[in-house]
């Protein structure tokens, strides 16, 4: 198998978008009867990599050969012809449709020109069974649990030619037990000859089924290699970089607070298919980082302690009170603050103004009744966009209008007005240039000297040991260790997610 | 009405500046075309501008467009803070029947009019804590939850004159023919309730942080929710604001009728309201409340319908003049559009910026 000819061979491809080379000159190989998975951080170009092998992109440069012969894949439809099948992350089929029209939804059988249901429903079952799987094909697919809606959408996919299958992340709302299924399904699909793309963030996942590995970084690839050959914490390395060492220079932070009573402990939090269950504590005046890989749960993490995600176990004390009925309205009142990553969806109210959007914590922590005055509002305003160099011609902009990193903080602006004790940072310095990454990081470490607990997430590592006392390292939606004071170094973080 | 952008060669910078900055105020295109619409009504009719005063009180076109595009608008200023949660509210014209039924009846059962007004109003006050719990706490989707009420309305009011009988619903009272078509300092009385509830409606929205809230809602409710604002509390008092609005629009317009009309009263309300909203440029997508724009798109409904009327059109075409005249408002009022109009006008004007 060694010597076969490659299924799919990509040969100096490249790809430029405007303003970022998404991929530069990667060569990479897809053999027949493998599973090969494909890892890498944000923005390394796996997307990028899997569309134009899937037809959605076209390269810039570089060739494409399938079987040993140069192939142009310019649409999906030639992918398709080429024996090329994809499950993309987002499932793609129609809740709410029946098993049947969600399999047939491109070609139905018909019989003098009308459908033939009948036919269709066999079809179904028939393709269905290729997978083992044996579900009554009329109920509405919505009615099956994902793990099954994941296993027909593969179902769909798979046609009788398909010789490579492409899954994006078909693990990641599945549970133990519905993964299992699904990788004895691939195994089962590897002894038909069929090549398997699998691009997964699970590290345990990548070592159980994987027969290759393939890291991104940067749009580059930056190694390939046998599973077994690859150890974790060389994986977790390739994968991570090395980057930003002027960072790692900065000076550490200082000294973590005596060990007092916990600001915030939760003890238990866990959301099953969301995350594993875990415990918390963070102390005021103390920075907690959580570390981890793309896809590790550190959103989750972040969105269970502030309450914005129901847990289904654990509680939460705040000041060694249990919190009641958590949700962010009874999160904001007592003082705890959260910037989500997405700010677009989740932070900013693009509508309204700047001013509007970095009173509104506060505002809300008053009540409707107890409005905040015009003069103050504006104060507050003018304020913040000093401290934090906002970007704006005036504070009755359109917050819409800004750029993203002014976006963020504005989103930032808003909890620092509302003088929270612990505040949540979900990538605070996410699409912020450097002079205000650099801004930032400063301005954590003051806020954290004035007796402010900050809970910190971010998927780089320097600006974690930058600005943590102590970091909560994460892997697989698991909380897998702490590191404390000056144990809070790059490596120790990095040999805990490969788990040595 | 775009000329003046497009074809503007022959202005000096300085007042092509200015336009440029003023056709972007919300408040220039609803006005403009209110302007306008007067004052083509100025040439079917010299009278229209005229007041004159009969028996101490004012009269003319001018007043009594004011006067009859009242009842829409209160309703449309309670529609304005239901979209403005981008939520909205068909249930309205059920409301008003509701109301003239209430109205009637305790009228019959012999009540004092006040009595009878708090009972109007508390039922109206009804209806949106209903439509307020099936979108806050079930989640349906407005325009389902609210078409309940619109449906049923009409028959809960038919329903209500059953038990005087229902043989006659008239009445007449004086205290409610002075509320709605009596005088006060010169003015229909009416203008005053009108202006009542528009200041309370302007206190509620930017006197206290309910408006900011209603707005962050609407804009952005993932954004609002992790903010700490309860969204549920904000759209139950949205729907409690309009439910109020379309009570008291349902006093006046029944006081008006001296008769419960359950079919008829209010009926197609909701449209014209809607309609006012979104010529005052206020979005269905919701996060923004512009209560004097929406006031202001009233009146152009009001005004367009009387000018119609007075001009000589043939009855049959008025309805779809109305809607020409509306689509010309709403293009106007559309950022994408001026843009639009201005690009293909620009190899005629080639100084514009």
């Amino acid at each position: 198998m060694e010597d076969a000819v490659p299924r799919i061979a990509m040969v100096g491809v490249s790809k430029s978008f405007p303003g970022v080379r998404a991929l530069e000159s990667v060569d990479f190989c897809l053999r027949a009867g493998e599973v090969h998975a494909l890892l890498g951080e944000n923005g390394a170009g796996k997307s990028t990599l899997i569309k134009i092998m899937t037809g959605a992109l076209r390269q810039d440069a570089g060739e494409i050969r399938i079987d040993g012969r140069p192939a142009t894949l310019d649409s999906p439809a030639a992918a398709r012809t080429h024996g090329i099948s994809t499950v993309y992350q987002e499932v793609n089929l129609v809740p709410t449709l029946s098993v049947t029209k969600n399999l047939t939804l491109e070609r139905q059988p018909r019989r003098f020109g009308l459908i033939s249901w009948r036919d269709a429903a066999k079809r179904a079952r028939e393709r269905l069974a290729r997978l083992s799987v044996d579900i009554d094909v009329e109920r509405p697919l919505g009615a099956y649990s994902v793990a099954i809606q994941q296993l027909v959408a593969i179902a769909r996919a798979l046609e009788e030619d398909t010789r490579v299958l492409v899954l994006d992340e078909p693990t990641a709302s599945l549970d133990a037990r519905e993964v299992e299924l699904l990788f004895q399904i691939l195994r089962d699909l590897k002894r038909q000859n069929i090549a398997i793309l699998f691009i997964t963030h699970f590290i345990d996942q990548v070592y159980r089924i994987a027969d290759r590995i393939s890291v991104l970084r940067n749009g580059r690839l930056v190694r390939t290699a046998a599973a077994v050959e690859l150890h974790r914490l060389e994986l977790i390395s390739l994968m991570l970089g090395r980057e930003l060492e002027a960072v790692d220079s900065a000076p550490p932070p200082a000294a973590a607070p005596a060990a007092g009573e916990p600001l915030l402990a939760a003890e238990g939090l866990g959301r099953r298919r969301y995350m594993g269950v875990f415990d918390l504590v963070i102390r005021a005046g103390e920075v907690v980082g959580l570390a981890g890989l793309l896809g590790s749960g550190r959103t989750e993490t972040a969105k269970l302690v502030f309450g914005a995600v129901r847990s289904d176990t654990g509680r939460v004390r705040f000041k060694g009170r249990p919190i009641t009925a958590r949700s962010p309205r009874r999160s904001v009142r007592l003082g705890i603050g959260f910037c989500p990553e997405n700010r677009k969806a989740e932070g900013i109210i693009s509508e309204l103004s700047v001013r509007e959007n970095i009173v509104l914590a506060m505002q809300t922590k008053r009540g409707w009744l107890r409005r905040l005055p015009v003069d103050e509002q504006n104060r507050l305003a003018s304020e913040m966009i000093n401290v934090l160099a906002i970007a704006t011609s005036d504070a009755e902009k359109p917050v819409g209008q800004l750029s993203g990193g002014n976006q963020q903080k504005v989103i930032l602006a808003r909890w620092l007005a509302s003088k929270p004790r612990l505040l949540i940072l979900d990538e605070p310095t996410r699409g912020i240039d450097v002079g205000a990454h650099a801004e930032i990081v400063a301005l954590i470490r003051r806020l954290c000297k004035e007796g402010m607990a900050l809970l910190v997430a971010s998927s780089e590592l320097e600006e974690i040991v930058a600005v943590s006392h102590r970091v909560a390292v994460l892997r697989d939606r698991c909380h897998v260790g702490e590191i404390a004071g000056a144990g809070v170094t790059r490596e120790n973080i990095v040999r805990m997610i490969a788990g040595g | 009405m775009s000329r003046e952008h497009t074809n503007s060669v022959g202005l000096t910078a300085y007042p092509r500046a200015v336009l440029v900055r003023l056709a972007e105020k919300r408040a220039v295109w609803p006005l403009l075309a209110l302007a306008l619409i007067l004052v083509v009504d100025g040439f079917i009719s010299p009278e229209f501008f005229s007041i004159r005063i009969v028996e101490g009180h004012l009269f003319g076109s001018l007043v009594d467009v004011v006067y009859r595009s009242m009842p829409t608008a209160v309703v449309a200023l309670g529609m304005a803070v239901v979209i403005g949660t981008k939520g909205i509210d068909l249930s309205v014209g059920a409301v008003i029947a509701i109301c003239g039924a209430m109205i009637t009846w305790r009228l019959h059962m012999g009540d004092p009019p006040l009595i009878v007004l708090g009972a109007a109003l508390a039922a109206a006050l009804l209806c949106g804590l209903w439509n307020g719990l099936l979108v806050a706490l079930l989640d349906i989707q407005p325009i389902v939850a609210t078409l309940i009420l619109m449906v049923s309305g009409r028959g809960i009011a038919q329903m209500i004159n059953l038990l005087y009988g229902g043989t006659d619903p008239s009445f007449s009272s004086d205290f409610f023919a002075a509320i709605s078509t009596g005088h006060l300092a010169m003015l229909p009385s009416r203008l005053f309730v009108g202006a009542g509830i528009f200041a309370l409606l302007w206190l509620l929205m930017r006197r206290t942080a309910f408006g900011l809230f209603v707005e962050a809602v609407g804009g952005n409710a993932a954004a609002a929710d992790l903010a700490g604002i309860d969204a549920k509390m904000i759209k139950l008092a949205a729907y409690l604001v309009s439910g109020l609005c379309a009570g008291l629009a349902g006093v006046v317009i029944t006081a008006d009728t001296h008769t419960s009309d359950p079919v008829s009263a209010g009926l197609y309300i909701e449209l014209d309201a809607i309609l006012a909203v979104v010529i005052g440029g206020g979005s269905l997508a919701g996060g923004r409340v512009y209560l004097g724009l929406t006031l202001l798109g009233a009146l152009i409904i009001q005004s367009l319908t009387t000018s119609i009327l007075m001009s000589g059109v043939p009855p049959e075409y008025n309805l779809v003049v109305k809607a020409l005249v509306v689509l010309i408002v709403l293009l106007l009022q559309s950022h994408k559009f001026r843009a639009r109009i201005r690009r293909s006008a620009r190899p005629a004007g080639k100084h514009l910026p």
